[in-house]
This record gives structure tokens, C-alpha cells and sequence, in this order.
């Protein structure tokens, strides 16, 4: 329990920076599609007999690095994503298919299994989320110029599909290392919803990276203790009150507005 | 030496070449305006001169060290992203708060640093955008059609801040814009761009150059007249580019 927490909290804390540049850059796709590439990442390591963490680290990236290359030529972001995703996704349930030999649980990756986490999980957790947090805190001012406007950026002299790609390799990273908490199908709102929540409470932009941050870590710690007392499963309860505090914000920030 | 020096620029987008054997230079506190019909590559030049576009040929040379204050064509803040100006400001150094106030005094808009970006008025994000560029103390400035979304007091009015800036700071300025009649009077130097440079001069020049005239016809001419003070155009109202063609 103690280690599904820190696991939990620590996905939580890689998640809020980069759920901020997902949302002020309307990439609320990219999580998803991540996600769903990394299932062909389970079937591959399966398959090859490596570790589920290395394959799934090792597809998302390359997805990453695919649809940044390919953006802006020709297809649109989103269907680019779509095509990839959705490709890699059924590619990984094929190849699943043919392991005969291995009994994999597929709920597991779909859903998560926060409860499972070992120590070394953890340590590949909290190393990710330092890693994580530490690219994105080094490259900040430079990834938000570039969100703002490509040509504000190039003309400060930065390079923003440089940034571009820090930023898509982190999510992917954070997508693989976070399969394991909340799962594929659940990962992207883990993105999106602490940011979204944070929105209205915020000022600045770092101000709403912070905030994002603790509302993904009350979301943590309190789906999880949810989870143990309704007897539910973990990574959706974790979702859910996410959900609840983003719902509540929103209203409370909207009764503001509306009051001034 | 000069600011800024474009030899022989090309740029092209796979097959297609906007800009061709574009010669411009920009010395020290001048303000030199470029004017163009819609796909003439003028957005093309100011991409290549800031870096964002590579050029096919030619080559680009700044005075070493030069600092460069931009203020884009339009800036879409996402309703998601909270940032108030004083942060916005400080996107690209770390400055201190005389110095944001000075750049919004300068920029004519002293008193909005608490404000969120979202809920400025077109003028005064178009302010705003300025007080960022002017902020590092830039001995160039670009500006890519500023006063776009502007009504024309507006337009004018930034207009003259921009003249108020060169004169206070002694920057240069090179601006790209279509609101022809409020640039004539503000430039020193016109350049006619249309894939290439047609003509360049003082307003009053290019004014009378007849390239410019079958660029923009004789519509502006009106217009201009607020520079000249004389109606020195002929009125051959038949002429194939209207003003409104123009634009």
C-alpha cells in the first residue's frame, strides 16, 4: 500500500508539467496514442523475452520520435496519431495473440495494477519522474516560449521543434513508466485532468504546473485509500477523484468569474 | 556597418519559390517599412530573417552580437494557459521589475503588469507584444504586420509609439505592413516586395515608381495623398488592381 502510493504520487508529479504543455498545446491526443503504441511494446518484450519496461519505454519513444518527424507533412497531427496509434495498437494485440506459451493478463496493462508495484518498480518511477521534471524545469522558459509562438521562439533564438521533441520523448517516457500505475486506457487522463483542474486556480503558468501537481497527488493518495475502503479497482478510483476535483474547481472558479 | 544585410535571398517551399534575389539592408535607426500584395513572401523574408525558414540561396548577415526585438503578425494565447504580462514579459530573461515597468511605459501601456494576457483589448495585447520586444533593449526591430486586428486610430496610434521608440532608444525598425497610408508617412524607406524587391526608395520614391503603382494601383493614391499633400496621381479609374484587389 505504502509503495502504490509513492508510485502513484510520483506518476503524478512527472504527469503535471507535461499534462500543462499537453493541454495549453492541445495535444490531448498524444497520451492516448502513446499509450496504445505501448501495447505493442508489452507484446514485443513478451515476445522477446526482455523486460515489459524496456519494450514499452523503447516503442513509445520511437512512436514519439515517428510523429514528430512526420508532423507538418502532409498529414494533419491528429491523424497522423491516429493512424500510428491505432496500427501499433492492433499490431500489439495481434502479436499477443501468437504467444501461445504465455498466459499475459491483458486487464493489467489495460487498467493498471498499482497494487503489484515491486521496489524496483519504484525506483524506476521516482528515477523517471526526477528525470522527467528535471528536463522539463531545464527547458521551461524555452518550451514555453515555443507553445506560445514558433516564430517568437526562433526569433529569441530557440529552436522549437528541438523542444518539440523534448517534450514528446518525456510523455512518452511518462506514458511507459506510468502503464504500469493507472494502465493504457487510463493514462492520458492522468495527463490532462490534474492540468485542467489546475487552470482555474492558476495565475501563471508555474504556478498551474505546481497546482496540477498537488491535485494529481491528493488524486493519488485518496483514490487509492477509495480504492481500499469501497474495495475498487485502483487505477480508475484514482481517475475518478481526479475527476471530482477538476468538476469542483471548475465550478468554483466559474462562480467566481461570474461573481466579479 | 549595417544591422542587418540579405544578399541574394531565395526561399522556396519545395517547388514552389516565393521569394527570389531579395537584396535588403537595414542600417542603424532607420525605420524601413516593406510593402507587398498578399503572397509576395514578405511573412517568407521576416521567417528567414529571424531563423525559421531556411533560404534556398543567398545569405543573411546580421552585425555580430545583434539583438533582436520581434513582435509577431498575431499571438493566439490559449484560453487554457494563465500568464499574466509581468510573466509574459519575463519569458525570455530574467529581469527585474523596473525593467518590465520601463518596457510598458515605453510601450504606452504602463499599468496592465498584474493583468492576464487573455483579458487585454486587441491594443493593448498589440502593446503588450511590443513592450516584450523592446524589452532586452533591441538594436532592431521586426515587426510583421502589428497592427493587424487594430482599428485605424488604433493602427495609428501604435504608429506613432513605433516613432516615439526609434526616437527614444534610437533602435532600428523594420516592419512589414498593409495599412499603406499610416506606413508611407512613418517610413524612411519603402521596400515594394513581390517574390522580388520591385522598387525601394523614400516613400515619396516609391510612391511614384510605376511598379509600385501596378502593385497597388491608384486607389491608395488617396491614401497617400495624407503623405504628400498632392494629388499627383492620374485618375485611370479602368486600372486592373483596384485597391481592394490589393488587399
Amino acid at each position: 500500500m505504502v509503495r502504490a502510493t509513492l508510485a502513484g504520487v510520483g506518476v503524478a508529479i512527472a504527469a503535471a508539467p507535461l499534462g500543462c504543455f499537453v493541454v495549453w498545446r492541445r495535444m490531448a491526443y498524444f497520451g492516448d496514442a502513446t499509450a496504445h503504441a505501448a501495447m505493442l511494446g508489452v507484446a514485443l518484450s513478451l515476445a522477446m523475452q526482455i523486460s515489459v519496461f524496456v519494450g514499452t519505454v523503447a516503442v513509445a519513444l520511437a512512436m514519439a520520435v515517428t510523429v514528430t518527424l512526420l508532423a507538418g507533412r502532409g498529414y494533419a497531427m491528429d491523424t497522423l496519431l491516429g493512424v500510428l496509434a491505432h496500427s501499433a495498437l492492433a499490431f500489439g494485440l495481434v502479436a499477443v495473440s501468437f504467444l501461445s506459451g504465455i498466459r499475459i493478463d491483458l486487464m493489467a496493462y489495460l487498467f493498471g495494477d498499482i497494487l503489484a508495484v515491486s521496489r524496483s518498480d519504484l525506483v524506476v518511477i521516482w528515477g523517471g519522474a526526477a528525470l522527467v521534471v528535471g528536463l522539463i524545469a531545464w527547458r521551461w522558459s524555452a518550451l514555453l516560449t515555443g507553445t506560445l509562438n514558433e516564430e517568437l521562439a526562433y526569433a529569441s533564438g530557440l529552436d522549437p521543434k528541438r523542444e518539440q521533441l523534448i517534450l514528446s520523448l518525456s510523455l512518452a517516457f511518462t506514458v511507459a513508466v506510468a502503464i504500469k500505475v493507472v494502465g493504457v486506457l487510463l493514462i492520458a487522463a492522468l495527463l490532462i485532468i490534474p492540468a485542467a483542474a489546475a487552470r482555474s486556480l492558476a495565475r501563471t503558468p508555474e504556478a498551474m504546473a505546481v497546482i496540477a501537481a498537488v491535485i494529481g497527488g491528493v488524486s493519488a493518495v485518496s483514490g487509492l485509500r477509495a480504492a481500499y475502503v469501497f474495495d475498487t479497482p485502483a487505477g480508475p478510483t484514482i481517475v475518478c477523484v481526479a475527476a471530482v476535483l477538476f468538476a469542483g474547481f471548475s465550478l468554483l472558479g466559474w462562480q467566481s468569474r461570474k461573481a466579479r | 556597418m549595417s544591422l542587418l544585410s540579405v544578399e541574394g535571398l531565395s526561399v522556396s517551399y519545395g517547388a514552389n519559390t516565393v521569394l527570389r534575389g531579395v537584396d535588403l539592408a537595414v542600417e542603424p535607426g532607420e525605420i524601413v517599412t516593406i510593402v507587398g500584395p498578399n503572397g509576395s513572401g514578405k511573412t517568407s523574408l521576416f521567417r528567414a530573417i529571424i531563423g525559421a525558414t531556411a533560404p534556398s540561396a543567398g545569405r543573411i548577415a546580421r552585425k555580430p552580437g545583434l539583438n533582436i526585438g520581434y513582435v509577431p503578425q498575431r499571438l493566439h494565447i490559449d484560453q487554457t494557459l494563465p500568464i499574466t504580462v509581468d510573466r509574459f514579459l519575463r519569458l525570455s530573461a530574467r529581469l527585474d521589475r523596473r525593467a518590465c515597468v520601463q518596457a510598458l511605459e515605453a510601450a504606452g501601456v504602463p499599468d496592465l503588469l498584474k493583468r492576464q494576457m487573455s483579458q487585454l483589448s486587441g491594443g493593448q495585447f498589440q502593446r503588450v507584444l511590443l513592450a516584450r520586444a523592446l524589452i532586452n533593449k533591441p538594436e532592431l526591430l521586426l515587426l510583421d504586420e502589428a497592427t493587424q486586428g487594430l482599428d485605424q486610430p488604433g493602427s495609428a496610434a501604435f504608429y506613432r509609439q513605433i516613432e516615439a521608440v526609434r526616437a527614444e532608444t534610437g533602435c532600428a525598425i523594420l516592419m512589414i505592413s498593409h495599412e499603406l497610408h499610416v506606413v508611407m508617412s512613418a517610413s524612411d524607406r519603402v521596400i515594394c516586395l513581390n517574390g522580388h524587391v520591385c522598387c525601394q526608395g523614400t516613400p515619396a520614391v516609391v510612391a511614384s515608381a510605376p511598379e509600385y503603382r501596378a502593385l497597388f494601383g491608384t486607389g491608395t493614391g488617396g491614401a497617400l495623398a495624407l503623405y504628400r499633400h498632392d494629388h499627383d496621381h492620374g485618375h485611370d479609374h479602368d486600372h486592373p488592381h483596384s485597391h481592394e484587389a490589393a488587399e
